[in-house]
């Protein structure tokens, strides 16, 4: 391991992104993006009696669906890193309570996906671990639930709401593999410029996403231009903008070949998604159902994939406070050179 | 464009990238369905009175039975639709506040049935009552000062 | 048949304009600023209640019926209404019965068909 620049993390011995697995809810299920991943559910409940219980039981059969899919033995995974959007990351602990792996909970609010990617990946890279396991959950009605309203008040959306994703990601990330690897890693910083408007997310969230890509720019001396694709995590249509301006008043161009999630998983005119998807399963989802075989594929090659996350909550915004956001960075090649 | 330093540069770029709602379509539907809201309530109103009840127990009637309308929407999923599409239409009417009251009541059934619906259903209307009935005893007493 | 020739056309279409404009205000409210739900509710029925404490509101219910009654400003004029005629009678003690008392209905009934829409239904998600 090496320290590149300010913040960033070269990986010596780079791990590979064994195997993902992704399940989605249902409206995930009729976007653009459906075929792509692995399950989509019915109906949001999935049997259960609460939506706590679903999204516990959704990140469960992920994480169940992508070790048997690894092919790695679970004795094999020696830790877990997961969380999610619910109080004190009870999604992961109670749906991973009898998965019987050491586990680190681990919250960086919709950017969890790509943090516990940043933490696995170190610990194979230090040989702390030989395989470890990522992964994150969110629900759009327990999200609702905790950070907003009831699903029966009949309010209005504003044109800058997003749409929290339901459904949960996971990936196996071993030290033995062909590849995709994961070469670095830039842990970003809280950044808030004091926006308050727990209705405007992306807004919040994009000066943490710049603030990270300029920085993962400066500290690796790559352009741009190295990435087949850079890809934010929940920015949606607002936040999208944003960073693609604010960065061209750094000095970087990325309007070529920059995608946000958010913008991706749901048809914004069809499904009335407003600025786009949010939550944790936004960019876990849509990197594993598809950003990973487009590397699989060799379509892509070089990706950088950015999570942002907004950290607040309903009792932070009714005291007033502007919403800090966050934003990591790995970057994923097909080769190593 | 220039490179943005500050939060109030930041908030000021914010708002003008950020899409605004579609007020008059908005402002339209509010305005129609709030109004046909009001009607069926003078409907009820104007039966009642037909029957022979007084002005005071024809009103509460109107509450009451548009609060009931209210509340089986909101049971049946309907009301929430109904919102999205009418905004204040919905809400300013006693139907938002009676949907303001069984939303939650319904929502945080799964905590039980006194700490879930009991506890939580003035999560959202309880402040109405508090100020709304604040209100009316400060109106009093000052009545009673004037008197 | 009695009843819809009784009815009054032109009370109807008063009723449905002013409650329709009520609502309007409502709606530029949550465009225009970022207020929620509960504290646009709670500016029309303070409104409301102060109105009605100044005797404002009950011109508007003469001309438009329903139309001021049913929309949240109604409700606040109603608790005031209760309170400043329960003082006439019982003095202070009205200020603290009068309010509660007028709309008692209201209340009652929002509390009681909240606890049965819950023993009935089912948490939906929002289709859209």
């Amino acid at each position: 391991m090496e320290r590149l620049g300010a913040q960033t993390i070269k990986l010596q011995n780079p791990p590979t992104i064994v195997e993902v697995a992704s399940i989605v809810g249902p409206k995930e299920g009729q976007g653009p993006l459906a075929k792509y991943f692995d399950q989509c559910l019915e109906d949001e409940f999935w049997g259960e009696k609460t939506w706590e219980k679903a999204e516990s039981k959704i990140i469960k059969e992920t994480v169940n669906s992508v070790i048997t899919k690894s092919g790695v033995p679970a004795d094999q995974i020696d830790y877990c890193f997961a969380g999610d959007l619910l109080n004190q990351c009870i999604s992961s602990s109670f749906g991973l309570r009898e998965l019987n792996i050491p586990f680190f909970g681990v919250f960086g609010a919709c950017s969890t996906f790509v943090e516990s990617l940043c933490l696995g990946s170190i610990f194979v890279d230090a040989k702390a671990a030989r395989n470890v396991l990522c992964a994150t959950s969110s629900h759009f009605c327990s999200a609702e639930k905790q950070f907003r309203f009831p699903l029966e008040l009949g309010n209005q959306r504003p044109p800058t709401s997003q749409w929290t994703v339901t459904g949960s990601g996971a990936a196996v990330v071993g030290e033995n593999g062909s590849g995709p690897y994961i070469t670095m890693v830039t842990p970003g910083k809280i950044v808030d410029m004091g926006i308050k408007d727990a209705n405007n997310m992306g807004a919040a969230m994009a000066p943490a996403a710049v603030d990270t890509l300029i920085t993962h720019f400066r500290d690796t001396g790559r352009k741009p231009s190295y990435y087949d694709m850079i890809i934010t995590g929940d920015l949606g249509y607002v936040g999208k903008e944003i960073v693609c301006e604010l960065t061209e008043t750094k000095g970087y161009n990325i309007k070529n070949n920059y995608e946000d999630c958010g913008v991706l998983i749901f048809d914004k005119e069809k499904q009335d998604t407003h600025s786009g998807g949010s939550g944790c399963a936004c960019i876990g989802v849509t990197f594993s159902g598809y950003f990973f075989k487009q590397l699989k594929d060799k379509k892509l090659n070089r990706i950088l994939l950015v999570a942002t996350g907004a950290l607040t909550n309903a009792t932070t915004s009714q005291q007033g406070e502007s919403i800090p956001g966050i934003a990591h960075a790995v970057a994923i090649e097909t080769s190593i050179n | 464009m220039k490179p943005i330093e500050t939060k109030q540069e930041y908030s000021n770029y914010v708002d003008q990238k950020s899409p605004n709602s579609p007020i008059l379509k908005n402002c339209f539907n509010a305005f129609w369905v709030g109004g046909l809201i009001c009607t069926i309530g003078q409907i009820i109103m104007d039966f009642c009175k037909f029957k022979g009840l007084d002005e005071t127990a024809s009103s509460t009637i109107v509450s009451i039975v548009l609060i009931a309308i209210s509340a089986i929407l909101t049971g049946l999923n309907v009301f929430n639709k109904i919102g999205k599409f009418a905004g204040a239409g919905s809400l300013i009417p006693i139907t938002g506040f009676a949907n303001s009251i069984v939303s939650p009541a319904i929502e945080y059934k799964s905590e039980g049935y006194v700490m879930g619906v009991g506890g939580k259903m003035f999560t959202v209307a309880g402040p109405v009552l508090v100020f709304g009935i604040s209100a009316s005893v400060i109106v009093g007493i000052i009545a009673l000062l004037f008197m | 048949m009695d009843f819809i020739q009784s009815i009054d056309w032109i009370g109807i279409l008063k009723c449905f304009v002013v409650g329709g404009i009520i609502c309007i205000i409502g709606q530029i409210l949550i465009d225009k600023t970022k207020l929620t739900p509960a504290r646009i509710l709670v500016i029309f029925v303070t409104t409301g209640a102060i109105l009605g404490g100044l005797g404002i509101y009950k011109y508007l219910i003469d001309f438009a019926g329903a139309g001021a009654t049913v929309p949240l400003l109604g409700f606040g004029a109603n608790l005031a209404k209760g309170a400043m005629q329960e003082v006439k009678t019982a003095g202070l003690l009205g200020a603290f019965t009068g309010g509660v008392k007028a709309s008692a209905g209201g209340i009652a009934a929002a509390v009681f068909f909240g606890y049965l829409a819950s023993l009935i239904a089912k948490p939906k998600i929002k289709k859209q």
